[in-house]
């Protein structure tokens, strides 16, 4: 591609407001993207050869440590795929721990897009108040097991901790504090015509290339497709509540932002009931298992990113054979070759964002003249060109 | 040191670069600017170039494609400028050492100020690791 | 099994090589690699399933592919497997039926050496370009102690 017209933006790679290190090359003409290429492997860090070197107890504070927002998704979803190696039937108490404290998890990385994607869009007292409302959920885990994030509660055949009474009491009324918060959240996401024009008909994702892709989560539920393997493939107490899975049709930034609102208000459900039947439901938390038999197995869990998918194979000793990893955003970030070509630069940060990649890919955005490879926008200039475009229209003007 | 010693200890550009982390140890540095912590009202704000940089932030076990990248910053990085290695990761590469694709930590690669291990460290504990720093670096003037 | 899955077994158990219902929505079925093609378009367009990922296993004496779709509606994984020879690992290029394979076969390329035909382009994924040829970390008969070394450390002239 030898045209002059098309020049290239460099985003990042180091923007302060990303988290994670992934390279998007975009390849733009005029102000529209007309391609974009994504260049990973600044995180890879042989998770998958690791693990063979540990034993089944040693591996979920390895894979805890994919990723810090979701650090639960991967453990769950590694247990959930040694247990399918082992046919265990897992403690009801255990059952409802683990969905709680999967879905307080789901509660604070939605609360961390929505307060990004306030940033991006030049919103940062969306910002302050979403992570300010994160706080008191990372401080009840805190309370729990010792740290904010990492709180390594899952293990093969249960959970590490039990809950006391008083946390169930501690939780309700947290989430009770939470959720005039998440009104104001829905209010501000659904009622100003400003963020609205500003996230509808954008970084659109049609239900054919989310096929294609094999996108899932949020991402996948905004384009059309129904999928939650939560549901799909019923684990823990997911069966024994009541709880709705939103799903959307229009594709665009607006759906994916409104779908990860709503499904922090069936987080609050969920977690309402599962704290309620604790106060009852009573046993161990723990099977104890020992010995792993041979086998292979599949966990899958509805990380807040989407499907976290685990497979282990296991020759009868005390290590994984084989563990293969995948995390939502694997698939995900793919899509955004699609939703960002034929977008603006303007909208080109808020695009890659709406994805809630695992990695934050802000930072690390490059623009490329097709023509001469030179850089006209770091990471940091794409943010505030998408700042810059909320105030205009805020102040009524063209887009 | 030098002259800019006493601008380093009012006011502090930081400079963030992840450098292969699981961004936990990231989010609580952002964390540190919400308003629980609210770290600007410490001067202490970051910025989105190296080169106005007082001090590196990194984050990260530093892999292969990481490590080039991290030493092209700091030489960008006028000096003097403090890295502060923050988390684990960062401090040692606890876990993920053994890996082939591990090229750190990172006071192998580029010399290290502070470090302010934890999985993630919290918020508090990265106040205390920059309060340290700048009693370091008044002391060394002194 | 529900029925479009009913449809997959008419039309393709006899032909499988194995097939094991490990668990209730646990399918694993081994095929000849010269009929992954038709199989996988049948579980993506007939059925609707969705593709997930894919494992590539060095089990010594070969290299397996499994491919994993996940049938939604029944919450069913189905699993394919693929044995190839260990010394030329070679098949054909999932990305000839949908775009979402693209990554997996680059990252299974590099990690283990195997050649996916058709392959819109082959290269690096998570390691580095100038990752040695042929080195596949994932290989049972990988030498970590072989590796170049990574960026070299800072020297004495660099301490401050």
């Amino acid at each position: 591609m030898s045209d002059t017209n098309i020049k290239t933006i460099a985003i990042g790679p180091y923007h302060p407001l990303q988290e994670e290190p992934e390279f998007f090359r975009l390849h733009v003409d005029g102000e529209i993207v007309v391609k974009m290429d994504v260049e990973l492997g600044y995180n890879h860090r042989g998770i998958e050869k690791l693990s063979q070197g540990m034993h089944f107890d040693q591996v979920p504070f390895l894979v805890e440590r994919i990723c810090g927002i979701c650090s639960t998704s991967h453990p769950f979803s590694y247990v959930l795929a040694v247990e399918d190696i082992g046919g265990w039937e897992i403690p009801l108490r255990a059952q409802y721990i683990r969905t709680v404290v999967a879905e307080v998890e789901r509660l604070h990385s939605h609360l961390l897009w929505l307060g990004l994607a306030g940033h991006f869009l030049g919103y940062n007292t969306v910002w302050m108040w979403a992570w300010k409302a994160r706080e008191p959920l990372l401080e009840l885990f805190e309370k729990l097991t010792g740290n904010r994030n990492h709180y390594g509660m899952f293990k093969v055949g249960g959970v590490r901790r039990d809950f006391e009474d008083g946390f169930c009491h501690d939780l309700a009324r947290v989430l009770d504090n939470l959720v005039p918060v998440l009104d104001m959240f829905k209010g501000a996401v659904s009622d100003d015509p400003v963020l609205r024009s500003r996230m509808e008909g954008v970084g659109v994702l049609s239900y054919d290339d989310c096929r294609a892709y094999g996108a899932v989560g949020p991402v996948a539920r905004a384009s059309g497709l129904n999928i939650d393997a939560r549901r799909d493939d019923p684990i823990a107490a997911y069966p024994l509540v009541q709880w709705r899975v939103p799903v959307l049709k229009a594709g665009d930034i607006y759906a994916k932002a409104l779908i990860r609102v709503m499904e922090m208000y069936e987080s609050v459900s969920i977690v309402r009931q599962c704290a309620h039947k604790l106060l009852t439901v009573r046993g161990p938390v723990d099977l104890r298992v020992t010995d792993v038999p041979p086998g292979e197995g599949i966990g899958h869990y509805e990380a807040p990113r989407g499907e976290c998918f685990h497979y282990v194979m296991s020759d009868g000793s005390n290590r994984p054979a084989r563990h293969k990893i995948r995390a939502p955003s694997y698939t995900n970030v793919a899509t955004d070759v699609k939703a960002v070509v034929g977008e603006t630069v303007s909208d080109a940060a808020l695009v890659l964002a709406a994805v809630d990649p695992c990695y934050c890919c802000t930072e690390r955005m490059i623009a490329v003249d097709a023509g001469t490879g030179a850089t006209r926008h770091s990471g940091a200039e794409l943010v505030r060109l998408c700042q810059a475009k909320t105030e205009r229209l805020r102040r009524g003007g063209r887009a | 040191m030098g002259i800019t010693l006493n601008a380093l200890t009012r006011s502090l550009s930081v400079f963030h670069l992840a450098a292969s982390p699981c961004n936990n140890c990231d989010i609580e540095i952002l964390d540190c600017l919400t308003p629980k912590y609210d770290l600007e009202r410490f001067g202490i704000q970051l910025i989105g170039s190296i080169r106005h940089a007082d001090a590196l932030l990194v984050t990260g076990s530093v892999n292969r494609k990481a490590a080039e990248r991290l030493k092209l910053l700091y030489e960008q990085a006028p000096k003097p400028c403090v890295v502060i290695a923050i988390g684990g990761c960062a401090c040692s590469g606890i876990m993920f050492r053994d890996n082939y694709n591990f090229a750190g930590p990172v006071d192998r690669l580029v010399p290290v100020d502070i470090y302010i291990p934890g999985c993630p460290p919290k918020p508090e504990a990265m106040i205390a690791g920059v309060a340290k720093l700048i009693a370091k670096v008044r002391g060394e003037k002194a | 099994m529900s029925m479009p899955l009913t449809g997959f077994a008419d039309r393709f158990k006899t032909r499988a090589l194995a097939w094991e219902e490990k668990r209730a929505r646990r399918l694993y079925v081994e095929i000849r690699p010269s009929d992954l093609l038709e199989t996988a378009n049948y579980l993506y367009k007939d059925c609707g399933c969705r593709f997930v990922i894919a494992t590539a296993t060095d089990i010594v004496t070969a290299i397996t592919v499994l491919y994993h779709f996940a049938h939604d509606a029944s919450g069913v994984m189905v699993n394919i497997r693929v044995t190839l020879d260990r010394d030329k690992p070679a098949v054909e290029s999932l990305t000839q039926l949908f775009v979402g394979a693209e990554w997996i076969e680059r990252e299974m390329w590099e990690l283990l050496g195997i050649t996916f035909i058709h392959h819109p382009g082959l290269k690096h994924l998570l390691l580095p370009d100038d990752w040695p040829n042929g080195v596949h970390p994932l290989r049972q008969d990988f030498r970590q102690d072989e590796l170049p070394p990574p960026c070299p450390g800072r020297g004495a002239e660099e301490n401050r």
